[in-house]
């Protein structure tokens, strides 16, 4: 919920040691605060103005014949709101979710959308000088959904492109073909 | 929302110049279409609407376009009074001048300048009208408009009026402002006004809601008593008014050898042109002086005690009032989310045990139906005829035909078919399409017309009706229809279908909705603007709606358009498909039945089919379409739910259960996420959990693409087969028909 990032931010203007140990190394003044949230062991990080809210796990209204990773729809105060599975957009497989997992709501343009993942981790502030380009390399992501790479107390953090994520394939392409055959097609396989 | 008084006033005043000019614009098309003698009574309303924006303008001192109102509404009242002909040249004059008065608004309201040399231009236009009807009298007009700039300069006028101008008490109730008409008067020429206090109570017994005070004015102007008695036209009623001309001037003769030496295009002036005129020394007179000066001319004289508000010279009582569209939004909104927990109030009470329910459920079904009853009110609220958004189109019609050179008459019927305001908004651009299409590609040239024998006018209709608890609107023209080759060459070309590809003549004219697809051989400015019929179905089937085409050659071409009333709220019934819970509006219901075996048969393409009393009505398998496992297979055992799909055909749905029926409120999935077949909105249960609410036809198309896939592998055709190609002959519709009206 809203609370919880609330205080968590609130958390984070207090400053505890790992943002300090982030800052230090820091040489520009200008930082970036990040949410960042595991699955399986990998960690990633979404631009904390990004973030609407945090909520536990609940199952979605399934919508019919869309992707494996769009697990369906939830009731967000009125709103209708898609959660995508991140593990599944990852080609990781599909998550079984339970309770203590969290969808993480996210603003992309004046869309809302939900992400599934395993845990909230932290909130981490991030120097200009500390995003780390990514390596041309073969990844499980396509690199062009990352902003950049960052090292918190040595683990690699992947920052997330929240807009390249859901905009490119599902909302631009793939769910649009309103009357689409090879969807149906999809479907049927 | 400002709290400044006079900017709300403002607000106000553009809203109404916005609705008087679209108004005056689409009774100037009708004008100009129409064969006959003009309507006098469109002329009066034009006069009015020109009139109230003037007088709005004289309050708020928009120097440009009360100068350029004036010059219009006298050549507008020339008509009205038959001293001039109401000529083709003239009406297209005055629809020029209708649109730069409503860019003369907008630039008074975003506080920008218009190009003056267009203001110049269609005055002199205009000009050259009056003097047409007659030669000298009104050529000074345009140079009194301005108030209060006759008070540096000396008098000009040939005739001395002597008004007596007594309010009755209750002028102020019906919101006039003698205040405004004095300036308006003092802007016919130079007035001299005395005020009669004689009637002021003592400041105890004074009503500040009554008028007490009375004018005299002594007017020299060169104008006609008609011309004074039109500045009080909204308070005749409401006062005493004598008018008596005093004296001719001679100043007559010297005006008319003037006048024809005085074309005002011809001379470059600053922004605030209703200065224009003679007397160089105007020019000069910067706009806040000369705005200063008119607010204290009148004023001058007394102090006119009155209430301040009343926004401008409107006249009687009004059975509307004006309400901001978010508050109306909140409303709907609010009532929305009402229903929503009335519906999980249902749920609770139907968990009780019976003893505890009974009175609870009684009153509870008071609630409902007052519930329904509030809904229902509210959503009339935002009620209005597609006249709206029809009246923009006799418009694009002339045109379109006057670019393309084509002959075509628009003939409109039902615009008064009301729907509710969001679907109002979404028409405009699938109309304008669709008719732009029609004339682009369906009309022939006039010549090619008479050739194959047609009327050399083509014909378009423009039809609005309920039907089915939705609205349809067809556009239909008579021209040369789908030139099907053509269309299927293009669509080879473009790789929306293969050469091999069999279709027949309705699936080839569904290509022009193909994404990507456009028939124009040069790509004009017409029909070429970037976005196809594929963008406008797409939208349309966002909102729930559905589009379709039905062509013959050389017989025409008719685009049927599809919306609910309302985008707001509908009635449906709740199905469940295993664990999934969908809704089927309830107006689309024809009846359920759970089919014995012997009703079920199978025809040889796959598909299956229910007979129904004799009928034979084709099955849709949701749990198939959708993917759901788990759900019941043999209709035999579940509910078919039959509904009726476009064009009047029976389809049955297979469902394992109903659930009960229940009002729900629309929620946009495409707001968050797009459109997904066979879904046409979403809504929120009792539960606070998603439910989907189907698109029947959606469901028929998607169907009927798994049937031919099956049948036919190389079928890459992208969009679906039209529901047309089934469709049967058109039967009216008889239930649900405007369900929300009857509560209004």
């Amino acid at each position: 919920m809203a609370p919880e990032a609330a205080s968590a931010s609130a958390g984070n203007m207090m400053k505890t040691p790992d943002q300090d140990a982030v800052n230090e190394d820091s040489r520009s003044a200008e930082t970036f605060q990040y949410i960042t949230f595991t699955i399986g062991d990998e960690e990633y990080g979404v631009d904390i103005m990004a973030v609407r809210e945090i909520k536990g796990w609940s199952e979605p209204t399934v919508l019919p014949n869309t992707p494996a990773h769009m697990r369906g729809v939830l009731n967000l105060r009125g709103e209708i709101v898609p959660i995508f599975d991140l593990r599944c957009r990852f080609d990781q497989g599909r998550t079984e979710a339970t309770n203590i997992h969290v969808i993480v709501i996210i603003a992309i343009a004046d869309r809302l959308a939900g992400m599934l993942v395993d845990a909230v981790s932290d909130i981490i502030s991030i120097g200009r000088d500390d995003f780390k380009s990514v390596p041309k390399m073969d990844r499980q992501i396509d690199t062009e959904y990352l902003s950049g790479l960052a090292t918190v107390k040595d683990r690699m953090v992947a920052l997330l492109d929240a807009e390249k994520l859901f905009s490119m394939r599902d909302v631009e392409n793939g769910i649009l073909a309103g009357s689409n055959t090879p969807l149906l097609q999809q479907a049927e396989a | 929302m400002s709290g400044d008084p006079l900017e709300q006033f403002k607000a106000t005043f553009f809203e109404e110049c916005s609705e008087l000019l679209a108004d005056s614009e689409s009774r100037l098309g009708g004008i100009r279409l129409s064969d006959g003698p003009v309507d006098i009574e469109d002329l009066n309303a034009i006069f009015r609407a020109i009139h109230s924006v003037k007088g709005g303008a004289g309050a708020f001192e928009f120097t440009d376009l009360i100068g350029f109102a004036h010059v219009f509404e006298t050549v507008l009242d020339k008509l009205r009074n038959h001293e001039a002909e109401t000529t083709e040249h003239v009406i297209d004059t005055m629809i020029a001048c209708n649109d730069h008065l409503i860019s003369l608004v907008d630039a008074a309201r975003d506080e920008t300048v218009t190009d003056d040399a267009v203001t110049q231009r269609l005055k002199a236009a205009l000009n050259a009208l009056i003097d047409g009807g007659q030669p000298a009298a009104a050529e000074n007009l345009h140079e009194h408009v301005s108030e209060g700039v006759e008070l540096p300069v000396p008098p000009h006028g040939n005739r001395r009026y002597k008004i007596s101008f007594i309010p009755h008490p209750e002028l102020f109730k019906y919101a006039n402002e003698p205040l405004l008409l004095l300036r308006e008067l003092a802007g016919l020429g130079t007035a001299e006004i005395v005020v009669d206090t004689s009637k002021l109570p003592t400041i105890e017994a004074l009503d500040p809601d009554l008028s007490y005070l009375s004018w005299t004015i002594n007017l020299l102007a060169d104008c006609s008593e008609d011309d004074i008695r039109e500045v009080f036209e909204f308070v005749e009623d409401d006062c005493d008014l004598t008018i008596a001309l005093d004296e001719v001037g001679d100043a007559a003769a010297a005006q008319a050898e003037d006048a024809p030496e005085e074309p005002p295009a011809s001379e470059p002036t600053p922004p605030d042109e209703s200065d224009t005129g003679k007397e160089p020394a105007q020019q000069n007179v910067p706009t806040p002086a000369v705005a200063a000066a008119a607010a204290t001319a009148p004023a001058g004289n007394k102090p006119v005690q009155a209430k301040p508000g009343g926004g401008g010279a409107q006249s009687g009582t009004v059975g509307s009032i004006r309400v901001e569209l978010d508050r109306v939004d909140r409303l709907v909104n609010m009532v929305g989310e009402l229903v929503i927990t009335q519906a999980m109030l249902k749920q609770r009470i139907g968990e009780l045990p019976a003893d505890m329910s009974t009175g609870l459920s009684q009153g509870f079904d008071d609630l409902v139906m007052h519930t329904r009853e509030l809904q229902e009110s509210v959503m009339a609220v935002r009620m209005q005829p597609v006249n709206s958004v029809f009246a923009r189109m006799p418009r694009l019609v002339r045109d379109l035909a006057a670019k393309l050179d084509k002959k075509v008459q628009l003939v409109m019927t039902g615009e008064m078919t009301e729907v509710d305001k969001t679907v109002i908004e979404q028409l405009a651009d699938p109309l304008t399409h669709m008719i732009r299409n029609s004339l682009d590609h369906g009309i022939e040239t006039a010549a090619e017309r008479t050739d194959s024998g047609k009327p050399e006018t083509a014909t378009i209709h423009l039809i609005a009706e309920h039907r089915g608890g939705r609205i349809e609107i067809r556009v239909s023209d008579d021209g040369r229809g789908i030139n099907r080759q053509r269309v299927q060459e293009k669509a080879i070309e473009k790789g929306v279908i293969s050469r091999d590809d069999n279709l027949t003549d309705e699936q080839i004219d569904e290509l022009i909705f193909a994404p990507g697809f456009s028939t124009a051989d040069a790509v004009t400015d017409v029909s070429g603007r970037g976005v196809g019929m594929d963008v406008v179905r797409r939208n349309i089937i966002g909102l729930g709606g559905r589009i379709s085409v039905r062509s013959e050659p050389d017989r025409g071409t008719q685009f049927t358009l599809s919306l609910p009333l309302t985008l707001a709220v509908l009635d449906g019934m709740v199905v469940a498909v295993a664990d999934e819970k969908y809704i089927i509006p309830l107006t689309s219901i024809v009846e359920s039945i759970r089919p014995s075996k012997k009703q079920l048969n199978r025809l040889s393409n796959g598909a299956d089919v229910v007979s129904v009393r004799g009928n034979y009505i084709r099955l849709i398998r949701l749990y198939h379409l959708f993917g759901i496992p788990q759900a019941t297979q043999e209709p035999d055992k579940g509910i078919v739910v039959i509904v009726e799909i476009e064009g009047g055909e029976l389809v049955g749905v297979l469902v394992d259960d109903l659930l009960g029926q229940q009002q729900v409120v629309i929620k946009s999935l495409e707001h968050n996420y797009d459109p997904v077949s066979g879904i046409s909105a979403a809504t929120i249960l009792g539960n606070g959990r998603v439910a989907l609410i189907l698109d029947i036809d959606g469901l028929n198309m998607m169907a009927q693409s798994k049937n031919n896939g099956s049948r036919n592998t190389n079928q890459t055709l992208a969009i679906a087969p039209p529901a047309l190609a089934i469709a049967g002959a058109e039967k009216p519709t008889d239930h649900g028909n405007m369900e929300v009206k009857d509560g209004a």
